[in-house]
């Protein structure tokens, strides 16, 4: 069986000697010209002037488009249809696209780019989350409110209650390889496509769209990204319109990709929340009702605001059952970049909310939060438990054994985090540890030290139901060589080398059989974003789908052709009867007795259904679980801080591959706490955006990650009947780095009484401004 | 236009007629079709460009994206291609990163393999450092350290040796292009052509190239000019050259004032200070330039040269202004001195990330105790004001004192008077001046054994 094995990436070979290609190394004709756009100056205002002269008349320009010269739709945005590609008379942010730039060369672009002379009728700009709601604006008519029972009448009958609000800033997404396209016109007026996306059969609708053609003459195609993080899904729509469309204007292949700084300046990053709560508990800390209104500033355009911040809601429960719960979401429209997905698409936010609340409750009641994150769980499922632990750990603060439901009313079948918790807390050594955390600051006079263990569960399905599809394309040869395609995209997260391991398990050859291709939209049509951690769960199932077609068919032919009923596919080679042939020659033989040996594969996930209006029902098949537990050091003179310690047990299922997975965990633990550590981007009050470049806007280095790092897999087999009863595995670990942010909190709390009140990112002047607050 | 000879991955390669703001990663991938080498930033802040250069001095990793082409004339370059050996064998480096997944979108791979397959040639295991001028977003770094250690113990491949002797000679010269390679040479060319830029690491100048798109008419390339590169001590004092890099200088001054070698470890990263040298972070004038605070505290004083002329002042003085140096056109950084002396010296970095970040208060003190009193005190601060700049009311409050908390707390109100520092992307006002007082207070503690730094706490 090749799955469940650890084998290498399938292109680090590739990666390492620096053969892997990515769009902007693929050979191009000698004729190739290059794209660059240029940028509104102001955040708000209308075009009273645009005078392209010095552009056009610039060394090695060929053509200058704006937006009234473009030949079809004017249109890059996801759904909403209000994003022109070019500015068309009003410009909404500083960075916003106002013409395109087609030249000989990068660099002649990118100049050329600079002498546009644009005159505005500036108008005021509104940038923050206060000016937007001051000013009402935004997306919809008003809030979106789900709720379960009555929360304010539970929260007016508890004992305690708490009132309190977190921001939370929005994040960078720096993949390495900026955005980039290239066009290759073809005959009778088609376009092949080479894009950087998460989203080929988007870019393909969208280029179709712009030429004014049906996606049938239109090509999409993208081995593999230099990292994505949700920042590829519809963000690359501009630049593979702007060299469709050059191409269609010039008859030449167009290629563009961001300088870094444009890339920053232009593109989507996560949205920044401020979430306020009121919550009535307990004694214990267990919460009996909860409130929360979620503020999300989602930039001028609407591009994916609203399911994530629907998932922003979904989440607002994260571990915990809440008995009572309103949710409260508003989608601000500002004069800034329009916030996009990014890796947990509103998760981690409303899930920083929840923690926030319980970190809080924690402090009133002057309890270990980990003690009231536990007493807050769900109730643990009564199955499949013993698998990972060795015993079956029941929640006993819950005695009740009605379902319990999420503030969306889906039942929490699948619950793990007791018995995760459970074994992190003994392999962290979590108690021993918090008690010598405490004696260390007591004689630590300047530095203290924090601890916090915080889990994660995840939902798993896009919530827009139709999106839940997949489809593979698989071929074998008459030399027994696989050919492999499917809709998803290879990022860096390893979703090619799992996929191959499932259609080498479906044939039972060994991986090195399995060709593993470029996505291309002439191959599989139709396909979804490969987003939502859903890359393997959808496509690992079409691919075995459409493997096992082709396997079926081998077999019944080899029944026949042999008259037995005994065909087995393993290690490389078929049983028939009591005659051993080789993979190959089942195939060359199947191939001379005229066997179609190619077959698509497709898959929808079953048992989801969601009305969003209601806010109930079933968006998830299931939920990823986990757990960290991080150890940090505070300087409280300066507000300096670092990780120290990280032990993570995170629950991917039975793993497609561990390694894989494994890396997936920690690269996402990272990110996550850099987002709610150095990440921050700062924009000035006209709205230019100041933290542009990787020189100002700092991401985890390499000395960031923490000293010790124990990372492991929790093993269970996902109740749900997922691939090889896998579970997804990109989004759900980034959470985990709340951790990190919660044990700074906890170190704060360490140099006084109030409570800390910590906003992320939760930067070195941040803390310091913390601990002077818990001081006075 | 310039010519230009050098070695890439060991072959002789001769250009006759290149601009001399071409960088090098551009003509990699323009020109050359090595597609290895990724542009991630273009302004040497991720290092998916690295590459290697050798010469005399050894084998270094530097940025390609903001190196250009004159700076590696007469010298050995060696691209990601060039680490697997002629007949297509991975380099341990390259083996040891498939082994342990270190890569995962493979896009900062090249730059990774680069830079530890340099520390491998060198013999370095301090990866952190020798890699904090890397970024990955994918893994979390922790496969590519397991990689780097697993593989730091095979011998390095013959191929990661380049014969210079396979250059030949080349001249020919561009009036506005100047390859100096003695300062007697610079300053003649310097004071005829005194609006020249003058170009050491090309680690800011580079930037005028890739952001500012700039194209620079007259151009002296210092990198060849090894009279600067001169590290001298005497009993009286420690004279730098202003060509020696931000590195060689970490590793000169690392014996007499290790807390400024340790606040260099984390100046920019490996590839930025193999490139950026002293003078240039001198002469460019930045009020965050790390090493003039440092400097400054020491009491250094700085050599400047026009023509035959030259001149000596106390460093803190060539800073008069925002943008406003004391130096006249045709005039450069010859040297900067550093009187010998018992070492008080701390140097306080305080960024938003600790390794390869602009400072956001960068404060410097050196503080001299005689019988419990304070005897002598220097203190210089960056990212404060418009220049570096020294404390002058501080340091009055301080001298003559009493070392003790009252002291130190009486001394803290005087900030407000030699500083008004600016909000910006990297700090407020207020959080730079409290950090500041506070860093007056670490200093006092640290004197008192007192454990006030975050990165030297051990989980």
């Amino acid at each position: 069986m090749s799955v469940a094995k650890s084998l290498p990436h399938d292109a680090a070979p590739l990666h390492v000697t620096g053969q892997a290609r990515y769009v902007d190394d693929i050979p191009v004709p000698a004729n190739c010209l290059h794209l660059a756009f240029g940028l509104s100056t102001i955040a708000h205002g209308d075009i009273t002037g645009l005078d392209l002269t010095a552009v056009r008349a610039a060394p090695g320009v060929v053509a200058v488009l704006a937006a009234d010269d473009l030949p079809f739709e004017n249109d890059v945005s996801p759904a909403a249809n209000d994003e022109p590609m070019l500015a068309t008379g009003r410009v909404h942010y500083v960075g916003q696209p106002v013409f395109l730039v087609i030249a000989k060369t990068h660099l002649a672009a990118r100049k050329a780019a600079r002498l546009a002379k644009i005159e505005y009728n500036e108008k005021p700009a509104i940038l923050t989350i206060d000016q937007a709601i001051a000013a009402n604006s935004r997306f919809e008519d008003g809030p979106v409110i789900w709720s379960k029972g009555d929360a304010g009448d539970a929260i007016g009958g508890a004992t305690r209650t708490l009132r309190g609000a977190i921001e939370m800033g929005g994040q960078e997404h720096f993949y390495l390889e900026s955005q980039a396209a290239l066009a290759l016109p073809q005959e009778d007026g088609d376009m092949l496509v080479h894009s950087s996306t998460q989203h080929p059969t988007e870019i393909q609708h969208k280029v179709a769209h712009a030429l004014g053609v049906a996606m049938n003459a239109v090509r999409v195609e993208i081995r593999r990204m230099g990292g994505g993080f949700g920042g590829k899904e519809s963000q690359g729509n501009a630049l593979a319109v702007a060299c469709a469309v050059g191409a269609r204007e010039t008859g030449c292949p167009c290629k563009m990709r961001y300088d870094r700084d444009d890339d920053m300046i232009i593109t989507g990053k996560r949205h920044d929340f401020r979430i306020e709560y009121h919550v009535g508990f307990d004694d214990e800390g267990r919460i009996e009702g909860v409130e929360f209104t979620q503020y999300a500033r989602c930039g001028w355009a609407l591009d994916l605001s609203i399911p994530v911040a629907d998932r922003a809601m979904l989440h607002a429960d994260n571990a915990y059952f809440l008995p009572a719960a309103r949710i409260e979401s508003h989608r601000l429209k500002t004069n800034t970049q329009s916030a996009t997905a990014y890796r947990g698409f509103g998760g981690p936010q409303g899930i920083v909310g929840i923690e926030r609340v319980v970190d809080h409750i924690a402090h009133d009641l002057g309890r270990d939060p980990l003690d009231v994150r536990r007493v807050n769980y769900y109730r643990e499922a009564q199955d499949d438990v013993s698998d990972a632990s060795g015993g079956s750990i029941v929640n006993k603060e819950k005695p009740d054994a009605g379902q319990q439901t999420t503030p969306y009313h889906m039942p929490v079948e699948d619950f793990v985090l007791n018995g995760i918790s459970a074994a992190l807390v003994e392999t962290s050594h979590y108690h021993a540890r918090r008690a010598a955390i405490a004696d260390w600051n007591a004689g630590s006079e300047i530095l203290k030290k924090g601890i916090a263990l915080t889990p994660v569960k995840f939902g798993i399905s896009f919530t827009l139901t139709h999106l839940n599809q997949a489809g593979a394309l698989v071929h074998v040869y008459q030399d027994g060589s696989i050919h492999l395609n499917h809709g998803g995209t290879e990022m860096g997260q390893g979703l090619f080398q799992k996929v191959a391991q499932v259609a080498a398990t479906s044939f039972g050859v060994d991986v090195g059989l399995v060709k593993i291709t470029a996505t291309d939209t002439a191959k599989v049509p139709n396909t979804s974003a490969t987003a939502a951690s859903s890359g393997s769960d959808l496509n690992g199932m079409a691919v075995k789908a459409a493997c096992d077609t082709i396997r079926g068919r081998m077999a019944e032919f080899l029944r026949a052709h042999f008259s037995t009923e005994k065909v087995i596919f393993a290690n490389g080679q078929v049983q028939v009867a009591d005659m051993t042939i080789s993979f190959s020659q089942a195939a060359k033989l199947a191939y001379e007795n005229r066997i179609s040996l190619s077959a698509t594969g497709f898959y929808k996930t079953p048992k989801i259904e969601w009305d969003r209006a209601a806010g109930r029902g079933r968006p998830f098949l299931y939920f990823s679980y986990g757990a960290a537990v991080t150890e940090c050091v505070i300087d409280t003179l300066t507000g300096e801080n670092r990780i120290l310690r990280v032990d993570i047990l995170h629950d991917a299922g039975t793993s497609l591959n561990p390694i894989l997975d494994i890396g997936q965990v920690e690269g996402a633990y990272v990110q996550g706490a850099g987002w709610l550590t150095t990440e921050e981007l700062v924009w000035d009050d006209r709205g230019n955006l100041r933290t542009h470049a990787p020189s100002t806007y700092k991401i985890p280095a390499c000395s960031d990650r923490p000293d010790i790092f124990n990372v492991a897999l929790w093993g269970a087999k996902n109740r749900e009947d997922t691939i090889y009863r896998s579970k997804a595995v990109g989004e759900p670990p980034f959470v985990l780095g709340t951790s990190a942010f919660m044990a700074l909190s906890d170190a704060i709390g360490a140099c006084g009484t109030a409570y800390p009140e910590l906003n992320a990112p939760a930067t070195a002047e941040t803390v310091l401004a913390a601990v002077n607050r818990v001081r006075a | 236009m310039v010519q230009v000879t050098f070695l890439l991955n060991g072959d002789p390669v001769r250009l006759e007629n290149t601009s001399p703001t071409q960088t090098l990663l551009d003509w990699l991938r323009e020109s050359r079709n090595l597609k290895g080498t990724k542009e991630g930033c273009n302004e040497g802040d991720c290092g998916a460009c690295t590459i290697m250069v050798s010469d005399a001095r050894g084998s270094r990793a530097v940025n390609a994206c903001i190196l250009l082409l004159p700076q590696i004339h007469g010298k050995a370059v060696r691209t990601v291609e060039g680490m697997s050996g002629p007949a297509g064998q991975m380099h341990p480096v390259q083996d040891a990163m498939v082994d342990h997944h270190a890569s995962q979108c493979g896009f900062c791979t090249p730059g990774f393999v680069v830079s530890t397959a340099v520390a491998h040639k060198n013999g370095q295991r301090d990866f952190d450092d020798q890699l904090a001028g890397n970024l990955c977003r994918c893994t979390g770094y922790a496969p590519i350290i397991r990689a780097a250690e697993a593989a730091a113990d095979a011998p390095v491949p013959d191929w990661m040796q380049d014969d210079l002797a396979k250059l030949d000679a080349i001249d020919g010269t561009d009036p506005n292009v100047a390859m100096p390679t003695t300062s007697d040479e610079l300053a003649a060319w310097y004071a005829k052509n005194p609006d020249a830029t003058l170009i050491g690491g090309a680690t800011d100048v580079g930037l005028w190239v890739t952001k500012r798109l700039q194209s620079l008419e007259k151009v002296a390339f210092l990198v060849g000019v090894e009279d600067l590169k001169d590290i001298k001590v005497t009993d009286s004092e420690i004279r730098v050259g202003a060509g020696v890099t931000i590195n060689d200088f970490r590793a000169a001054i690392a014996s007499y004032h290790p807390d400024l070698a340790e606040m260099l470890r984390r100046f920019g990263s490996v590839q930025v200070r193999n490139a950026g040298t002293i003078g240039g972070n001198i002469a460019n004038g930045s009020p965050i330039g790390d090493s003039p605070p440092a400097l400054i505290t020491l009491g250094a004083r700085l050599h400047l040269r026009k023509g035959d002329a030259r001149r000596d002042i106390l460093l803190e003085d060539y800073f008069i202004d925002y943008g406003k140096q004391d130096r006249t056109p045709g005039e450069f950084v010859e040297a900067v001195t550093i009187p010998r002396q018992i070492d008080r010296l701390k140097c306080y970095k305080l960024a938003k990330r600790f390794d390869q970040d602009i400072s956001a208060v960068l404060g410097c003190f050196s503080i001299r105790l005689n019988s419990g009193v304070v005897e002598e005190v220097r203190i210089a601060f960056g990212g404060m004001a418009g220049i570096p700049k020294r404390a002058t009311a501080v340091e009055a409050a301080l001298l003559g004192q009493p070392w003790d908390r009252q002291t130190i707390d009486r001394a803290m109100e005087k900030f407000a008077d030699d500083f008004a520092p600016m909000t910006d992307m990297r700090a407020s006002a207020d959080y730079r001046l409290l950090a500041a007082k506070n860093m007056l207070l670490r200093y006092y503690l640290e004197d008192q054994g007192v454990q006030t730094r975050v990165l030297e706490v051990s989980p």
